[in-house]
């Protein structure tokens, strides 16, 4: 008897070494083909090798998936699969209290036990504290070692199977096919039949596990998902946001061109784009994030889009060459993968708190715009506007992302070229004939000027940081002429506006009592906290916000429709600070969080209760 | 480019120059224009790209495509132009300052890649443009405005430090040697790969006379090698003496003793014996200094990595697509 289930949440938490990424990844896969909609989150320890079985050396994968729509990787989940004593000791409080939990034995020996802080003669396995829940103890490690007792392979070699017998399980409990699993493995492993053969045996093994030893009663379906029609594919969010800047290039028709020095968690961006060496990409490793974001300008003066990526350690060190592109009205695109904290901080966590930063962190009066991914799928649109943005306008624009987006996967409804926006390239005005000089500050009606590259004959020019004459881009000091230069600036950037598709209501009501205001990560948990509202009777409606600065012309009016506005951020206010002074007369409220970790739901929709109960009260 | 002759005159732009009178940057600004027209450069193809520093004004002067950038990074800026342009010919213009302290890194990054850069470091042994520091090339026990009790600091060997850093062309030159200097620029050009070319400029006001050992024609014989391939190093007031190799120590002689087939003749393509130049004979303060071409690699095509390709929507749409997708 196989139960229906409408949406379930899974975490795979084990030692580093115990393939759970993998594991995660590979159900996640199987999801996918299996039509369910989900969202993932994994979350992987800051040491690279942290002592094998101690609580830092857990790695956990979460996922989420369900006939019905998802939009977060879920507060807590339904199934806990922890492979070793520390990872249920990390991960056990995120177990709904009717939960399931599934352990192998072997990681509950007394020297994992001893790792992970336990008394090592205590039976945890049968303490209140495992007992409490619906505890499945399978034998992973032994049932791998068996399964595999006529392979060559050392025992060693035979225990790191051990999570394909997990996966194995956790498909024939969600009545799941696995054939794909099996060709994926057998395409990993095509070089080694020895290996090829092992997975293949103890995944087929964790599959008929289940009916042997008699948990039928585990088994659930959840139907596929009635996403809207269309071609979907499963995408991480770094990827995307590398798809995003490669398709302005094409769209654009320009070589691209990323500079980067490799940090957490914005390296896989690099990663990504290295791949596409031979196809229009060039990627360009550098000594720092200065030189980086240096030789992304070069590339920018030279006519290719320039980007350069980063997280918050390295957008400090881009400072003074970001700044540069301003002055120099060249296109670059700076991305910023947020972690948490100020200096290194917590580098595999996530945090929103780079926006201010973006926003002033740079000497003088400089303004530029703001783009910020929404989602992992969301990171492409977002990565695209910010090229758009930085050709059309000639400006270096922030493109702002974080570790939860970057890292998390869902289905994709992609798009193909033809269907986004053009992307015009500023030209110089056609020469006349007449032997003109060049002016290369020279404007058009958007404040503009015209993007001419080296080796363009008779419009030699030079630019450069100093501050510049209007028009002539000549070297000036003269005090009206740097007022002038100052506003036009700070005019350019604010007329961008006007090409920014309008604001739209993410979901809920268009008019009503609490509009929740969110940017970045916040989207899917912002949602279900929205929907949960609804269902409540309340008048709540969501708004995501993808462009900063400048924001939607169409903003105001839409905030002026709601009493209250809630700003939910992974900061102490940041974009609470700047709609305040963007819009002084709106009723403001912020909810903030820095714990290096994304929102709950129960706390969105807790503090939004709060400020309702307040509205109809009349406070 | 039309087909008109194009004189030293059609590479300066029309803005006035700004360095003080009797600086050592005008005449390496009318060496590097005599020498574009010599060689007949398309200005639209010539970039200068330059950080900051009194010498760093020199692409305002120049008639070319030109970027003055932010301190230290000009090498960095031009090195993603350098991968995206294979067609253009780029030059670096940076100080002493520039190029050793604040852009150091950078520097030395950039001679490792070894990508096809002409690097003009205009070494005045000071920082002009903030007036007048010490600067990592600054002579200990300098008296600065920032070491009014003498400088502590030991300089850097410029050359000792190109050389580790993997150069594949390392020349030098003074400002006030025109031909000279023209010389070692078209050398500088001519070579593919990284070309640094150390160029000693005099600071009228700050550090005026720093080089004037090299300058006297007197006091040039005895403090000065001029370095020419093919033929024995020499150095003396008479030209007088000679290095003799003593198995890998060289030994000062005199030439007159020893045919010359026994005496160290310059081979600058010899990697073994540059790093002997670099760093033996130009860190003794008993030997004179290294001018001309000092090491320069034999290398073919040094056309690393670069790449002006447009990217294609079919392969990016492809690409998007993925390989496993679903439809609903
Ligand atoms: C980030 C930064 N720090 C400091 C300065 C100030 N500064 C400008 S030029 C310079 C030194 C220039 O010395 P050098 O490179 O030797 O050039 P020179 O003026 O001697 O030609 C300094 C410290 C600056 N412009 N930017
Ligand atoms: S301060 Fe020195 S280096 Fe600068 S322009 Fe004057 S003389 Fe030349
Ligand atoms: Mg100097």
């Amino acid at each position: 008897m196989t139960k229906q289930k409408e949406n379930i949440a899974i975490k795979f938490a084990g030692d580093s070494g115990d393939g759970m990424q993998l594991t995660g990844a590979q159900f996640t896969d199987n999801t996918a083909a299996h039509g369910n909609d989900f969202a993932t989150f994994p979350n992987y320890p800051a040491e690279i090798r942290a002592p094998q079985g101690t609580i830092h050396g857990v790695s956990g994968f979460q996922i989420h998936f369900g006939s019905r729509l998802i939009h977060t990787p879920g507060d807590e989940f339904d199934v806990l699969v922890a492979m070793n004593a520390a990872a249920l000791k990390d991960s056990l409080s995120g177990l709904k209290s009717n939960g399931v939990l599934i352990v192998d034995r072997a990681g509950f020996d007394k020297k994992n036990l001893r790792l992970a802080g336990f008394d090592p003669d205590q039976d945890v396995l049968s303490s209140p504290m495992v007992n409490n829940f619906d505890c499945i103890v399978v034998e992973a490690s032994r049932f791998a070692q068996e399964t595999l007792a006529d392979s060559p392979l050392d025992p060693k070699a035979k225990d790191r199977s051990k999570n394909m017998f997990i996966l194995g399980l956790i498909l024939w409990m969600y009545s799941r096919d696995i054939a794909s699993v099996e060709r994926f493995i057998s395409e990993k492993f095509k070089d080694d039949e020895v290996l090829r053969k092992a997975n293949l045996e103890v995944l087929e093994a964790g599959y008929h596990y289940g009916e042997t030893a008699e948990l039928s009663r585990y088994k659930t379906e959840v139907k596929a998902a009635s996403l809207a029609p269309g071609e979907y594919r499963n995408i991480m969010g770094n990827t995307a946001l590398a798809y995003g800047l490669m398709a302005a290039a094409a769209k654009a028709k320009l070589h691209m061109f990323y500079g980067s020095y490799p940090i957490t968690p914005a390296s896989d961006i690099l990663h990504e784009l290295a791949k596409h060496k031979y196809h229009g990409v060039q990627t360009f490793q550098a000594e720092d994030e200065i030189a980086a974001a240096c030789a992304a300008i070069g590339a920018s003066f030279g006519g290719a889009l320039g980007v350069t990526g980063t997280s918050g350690p390295g957008l400090a060190l881009k400072s003074e060459a970001v700044n540069l592109a301003l002055m120099l009205e060249l296109p670059l695109v700076v991305v910023d993968v947020q972690r948490a904290g100020p200096s290194t901080g917590m580098p595999t966590k996530t945090e929103q708190s780079d926006l201010l930063f973006a926003m002033y962190g740079r000497n003088g009066e400089s303004p530029i715009p703001i783009v910020a991914a929404g989602s992992p799928s969301g990171a492409f649109s977002a990565a695209y506007w910010a090229c758009k943005l930085a050709v059309e306008h000639m400006t270096p624009v922030v493109l702002l992302s974080d570790g939860y987006i970057a890292n998390g996967s869902e289905p994709w409804r992609f798009p193909q070229l033809d269907k986004l926006p053009d992307i015009m390239i500023p030209k110089a005005p056609e020469d006349k004939g007449m032997g003109e000089s060049y002016l290369p500050y020279q404007r058009n009606s958007d404040l503009v000027r015209s993007w001419v590259t080296p080796g363009t004959p008779n419009k030699q020019h030079r630019i450069g940081g100093l501050e510049k004459e209007l028009e002539t881009g000549n070297v000036s000091y003269d005090p009206d002429n740097h007022q002038a230069m100052t506003d036009m600036r700070e005019e350019k950037v604010r007329r961008i506006a006007t090409y920014l598709p309008n604001q739209e209501i993410h979901c809920g009501e268009s008019q009503g009592d609490l509009l929740i205001l969110g940017w970045g990560n916040t989207t899917g948990i912002i949602q279900s906290s929205v929907k949960e509202l609804m269902e409540d009777g309340f008048k709540v409606g969501q708004i995501q916000l993808g462009f900063i600065n400048p924001m939607p012309k169409n903003l105001g009016e839409i905030l002026n429709k709601f009493k209250c506005i809630l700003i939910p951020e992974l900061n102490t206010g940041q974009l609470l600070k700047l709609m305040t002074i963007a819009y002084p007369t709106c009723n403001f409220l912020g909810l903030h969080k820095v714990k290096g970790v994304p929102f709950k739901k129960q706390e969105i929709v807790d503090e939004a209760r709060k400020i309702l109960k307040e509205v109809e009260n009349g406070q | 480019m039309d087909s008109k002759k194009l004189t030293a005159r059609d590479y300066a732009s029309d803005q006035d120059l700004r360095w003080c009178p009797g600086c050592g940057d005008f005449a390496i600004l009318k060496q590097t224009q005599m020498v574009l027209a010599e060689i007949q450069a398309d200005p639209a193809q010539t970039v200068f790209v330059s950080g900051i520093g009194c010498s760093s004004r020199f692409p305002y002067y120049m008639n070319t495509y030109g970027m003055h950038s932010i301190h230290g990074r000009a090498t960095a800026i031009a090195s993603g132009l350098r991968l995206t342009r294979p067609d253009l010919n780029i030059w670096v213009i940076t100080g002493d300052g520039d190029s050793m302290s604040i852009g150091g890194n950078h520097l030395i990054h950039l001679l490792r890649r070894d990508l096809n850069l002409n690097v003009l470091l205009f070494n005045n042994e000071i920082y002009g443009l903030t007036k007048g520091q010490y600067s990592p090339t600054s002579k200990q026990h300098i008296k600065t405005k920032s070491s009014p009790f003498g400088s502590v600091e030991k300089p850097f060997n410029t050359l000792s430090l190109a050389f580790g850093a993997g150069a594949s062309f390392i020349a030098r030159s003074i400002d006030r040697e025109a031909k000279h200097l023209q010389e070692m620029l078209k050398r500088t050009n001519e070579h593919e790969g990284t070309s640094l070319l150390e160029i000693y400029q005099n600071c009228h006001i700050f550090n005026d006379g720093a080089f004037e050992q090299f300058t006297d024609r007197k006091a040039q014989k005895l403090n000065a090698i001029f370095l020419r391939q093919d033929e024995v190093i020499s150095f003396g007031e008479n030209n007088e003496k000679a290095f003799r190799f003593d198995g890998l120590s060289p030994r000062a002689v005199d030439k007159a003793n020893y045919p010359a087939e026994e005496l160290w003749i310059h081979d600058e393509s010899d990697a073994l014996k540059a790093s002997i130049l670099c760093n033996w004979v130009e860190s003794n303060p008993e030997l004179p200094k290294l001018f001309g071409v000092i090491y320069a690699k034999k290398q073919s095509n040094n056309a690393r990595n670069m790449d002006s390709d447009v990217l294609d929507e079919r392969y990016v749409n492809d690409l998007i697509k993925g390989r496993k997708t679903w439809s609903v």
